[in-house]
């Protein structure tokens, strides 16, 4: 009896003592774990996790406590589970977030607690533009880098008349706004369809009587499969190349399946890029999670090396939130780009972007494969409205 | 406007039609004849596709897996009206609504649970997989050829057991006035089980049928059980052949709008604006339909109430 007294006395000081809390790091991990998105986020977290494995199961080090929350694609419930993290956890560093509109919902609170931040995926550009903060980073992209580098593509396949789809809301818009910017050829037809629309006949009809060069499209999660397959079903694949963005990665193609086969999508990576990050990143995940990575799963995976390396420079001082965003900012790391991780003046990455094109690998999986590098070290288009140097 | 396209914009509109009739079929009966508002019918269509996904990878068989989606969900169904749904008959709608809308959320979390998060692939069977040329010119899927076949066929049948046999008889009478029936000395309750039973197999042929078509992931039924709403509501409660003539209705008006719409702006707007209110009147359609019949005909089409 006595003994465990002293024993709950003996934790009680240790637990008080502050010499204990610079062993550990506390990582707010926010993502879309349920419903549909749910397994953006089982992606993101996984490629987290396995992050930590590689950096010795430490961040910096330290035992990372990674404390996982669900914002169900919902701003609202993203800035509360973030508010928690911030206040009740009191987390030395949030990661993750997958889409733009939860991230602007959780930005500002976050910034401004002083927490630094990596976004593991979202990019939406006012916080790559005049909102930019020395306490946010990205080990992702600014939305419109993938849409800009198809749009880049197909000027220079020579297409000459593109018909452009797209999902009725803001993201959508932006997309196509991406795409044009770096293509200059006649737009066949610019087409806004429903939110979550399930069935793409009339759509499909009105493209083919049209009789463009090419499509491109933009249709994330369920709508990209939906789209995808129909595309296919209608036997278009073949007949007019089929050019897109966040519509086909491994998270979609066990569902599309063969219908993929043969379509062109933009991306800053690859399951096939040629470095040695990314082959080990690549076997150990799939060894890891029987699944193969996504973009979802590399830009974390990123995130996870990006935090061990600054923590390191920081020695191990997570509790000082200033020291920790700019050993952020200084850090240097090899990515699963391959070479070092390059930020930009508002903290995004200046990265190449590829054309892949879908194919079914010797183990009858499908994967996007690297074909050519169609924008070198790019630099997002709003990061000149940044005031950081 | 080219007429040949409209033709194809017809039967792709036909298409969604006898979907949505496959679904509205189970759910107008339910409603007319239980006096049950089922928000989860969404959910057996769901339930439906995964059904028809675990059971093709398992048989490798298109057919063998139809044959098998179905009545797996008629299981669904029938234990689902057996555990839940009757417990709710002689609450008020809003009862109703809150506890099917508990099983939406209950379905959607199961088969994340059961099959991950990650959508399913369900492949169409070889011979049914690719186009044929119905008309110059506009090469048409042949697997949505068979949807529509398969749609009639249900009508037909369904037409068949309401109008020509004792079952449909009760059916029928249950739908205009289930007390009465009931006070006949008709197991009402065993009416009831059949005939949620048979609105949940019709609910599972549209989510296996569908599977093939679409992207087989949690929530899947929601946003057509709202399509489904629509059409009994236009149909008139409780009438099977309102559903079919709704159903047709609010699939050809749906995707002609979406078609032709915005090129119509087009005619009086610039670019810009037609591109921006194109897709959101598109959308918007069905609803303008259904509030217009329901000014003429406050019971739908062929409402068997009143």
């Amino acid at each position: 009896m006595i003994g465990r007294i002293l024993a709950l006395g003996l934790a009680a000081v240790l637990a008080a003592s502050p010499a204990m809390a610079q062993d550990k790091v506390k990582v707010g991990f926010i993502a879309t774990f349920s419903g549909p998105g749910g397994v953006l986020g089982k992606h993101l977290h996984d490629g987290f996790m396995l992050g930590i494995d590689h950096s010795g199961g430490k961040l910096g080090g330290l035992t990372p406590e990674v404390i996982q929350e669900d914002d169900r694609l919902a701003p609202d419930v993203g800035l509360q589970v973030a508010k928690k993290l911030i206040e009740r956890d009191k987390v030395d560093v949030m990661a993750g977030v997958i889409f733009s509109n939860v991230m602007m919902a959780i930005y500002k609170p976050v910034i401004d607690a002083g927490v630094p931040f990596i976004s593991s995926n979202a990019g939406p550009s006012p916080i790559a533009g005049a909102q930019c903060s020395p306490m946010f980073f990205s080990t992702s992209w600014q939305n419109d880098g993938a849409h800009e580098a198809m749009g880049k593509h197909a000027q220079d396949k020579g297409y000459k008349n593109v018909y452009l789809m797209a999902p009725n809301y803001q993201a959508g818009k932006d997309a196509l706004a991406g795409f044009k910017r770096f293509y200059k050829g006649n737009i066949a037809d610019e087409v806004y369809t429903t939110v979550n629309q399930l069935d793409y006949s009339a759509e499909i009809t009105q493209l083919r009587a049209a009789k463009p060069d090419a499509v491109y499209v933009f249709y994330p999660g369920g709508m990209g499969i939906n789209f995808v397959k129909q595309y296919g079903q209608a036997g278009l694949t073949s007949q007019t190349p089929l050019l897109s963005a966040f519509t086909i990665d491994s998270t979609t193609l066990p569902a599309q399946g063969d219908a993929a086969i043969g379509t062109f999508t933009t991306a800053f990576w690859a399951v096939d890029l040629k470095n040695p990050v990314n082959e080990k990143f690549v076997a150990d995940y799939q060894k890891k999670y029987n699944d193969i990575p996504s973009t979802y799963s590399a830009q974390a995976y990123d995130t996870a090396l990006m935090l061990n390396a600054a923590i390191k420079d920081a020695g191990g001082k997570v509790s000082d939130k200033k020291a920790l965003a700019d050993a952020l900012k200084k850090t240097s790391f090899d990515s699963v780009r391959g070479g070092k991780l390059k930020l930009n003046n508002n903290n995004i990455p200046i990265q190449n972007f590829y054309l892949l094109e879908t194919v079914k690998r010797a183990d009858g999986k499908l994967v996007s494969s690297v074909r050519s590098t169609v924008l070198t070290d790019h630099k997002d288009a709003y990061s000149k409205d940044c005031a950081m140097k | 406007m080219d007429p040949l396209l409209l033709l194809v914009q017809a039967l792709n509109g036909l298409q969604l039609g006898v979907m949505l009739f496959l679904l509205a079929a189970g759910l107008t009966l339910v409603f007319g004849i239980m006096n049950l508002v089922n928000l989860a019918h969404g959910s057996l269509y769901m339930v439906g596709a995964y059904f028809m996904a675990a059971f093709q990878a398992w048989t490798g068989s298109f057919v063998l897996a139809l044959l098998l989606a179905v009545p797996a969900t008629l299981l669904v169904g029938v234990a689902v009206e057996l555990i839940v749904l009757r417990r709710l008959y002689d609450r008020d709608h809003l009862d109703q609504v809150l506890g099917t809308f508990g099983l939406i959320l209950f379905f959607n979390e199961l088969v994340r649970v059961i099959w991950g998060p990650a959508a399913l692939f369900v492949s169409m069977p070889q011979a049914l997989s690719g186009t044929v040329v119905l008309l110059p010119g506009a090469p048409y899927p042949v697997y949505r050829l068979v949807i529509i076949g398969v749609g009639l066929a249900v009508a037909a049948f369904l037409s068949w057991l309401v109008t020509r046999t004792r079952t449909g008889m009760l059916i029928r009478a249950g739908a205009s006035n289930p007390t009465m029936v009931a006070a006949l000395g008709v197991d009402i309750r065993l009416l009831f089980t059949l005939v949620f039973g048979l609105g949940a197999a019709l609910a599972g042929l549209a989510g296996a049928m569908a599977a093939p078509l679409l992207s087989v992931e949690a929530a899947m039924g929601d946003g057509v059980l709202i399509l489904t709403f629509v059409v009994i509501v236009i149909g008139g409660i409780g009438s099977i052949r309102g559903a079919f003539v709704a159903a047709v209705l609010v699939g050809i008006v749906d995707t002609v709008g979406r078609a032709f719409l915005p090129i119509l702006l087009r005619e009086i707007f610039n670019r810009q604006v037609a591109n921006a209110a194109g897709p959101a009147l598109a959308s918007m359609l069905i609803y303008v339909l259904m509030a217009a019949i329901l000014v003429f005909r406050p019971r739908g089409l062929f409402g068997a109430k009143g």
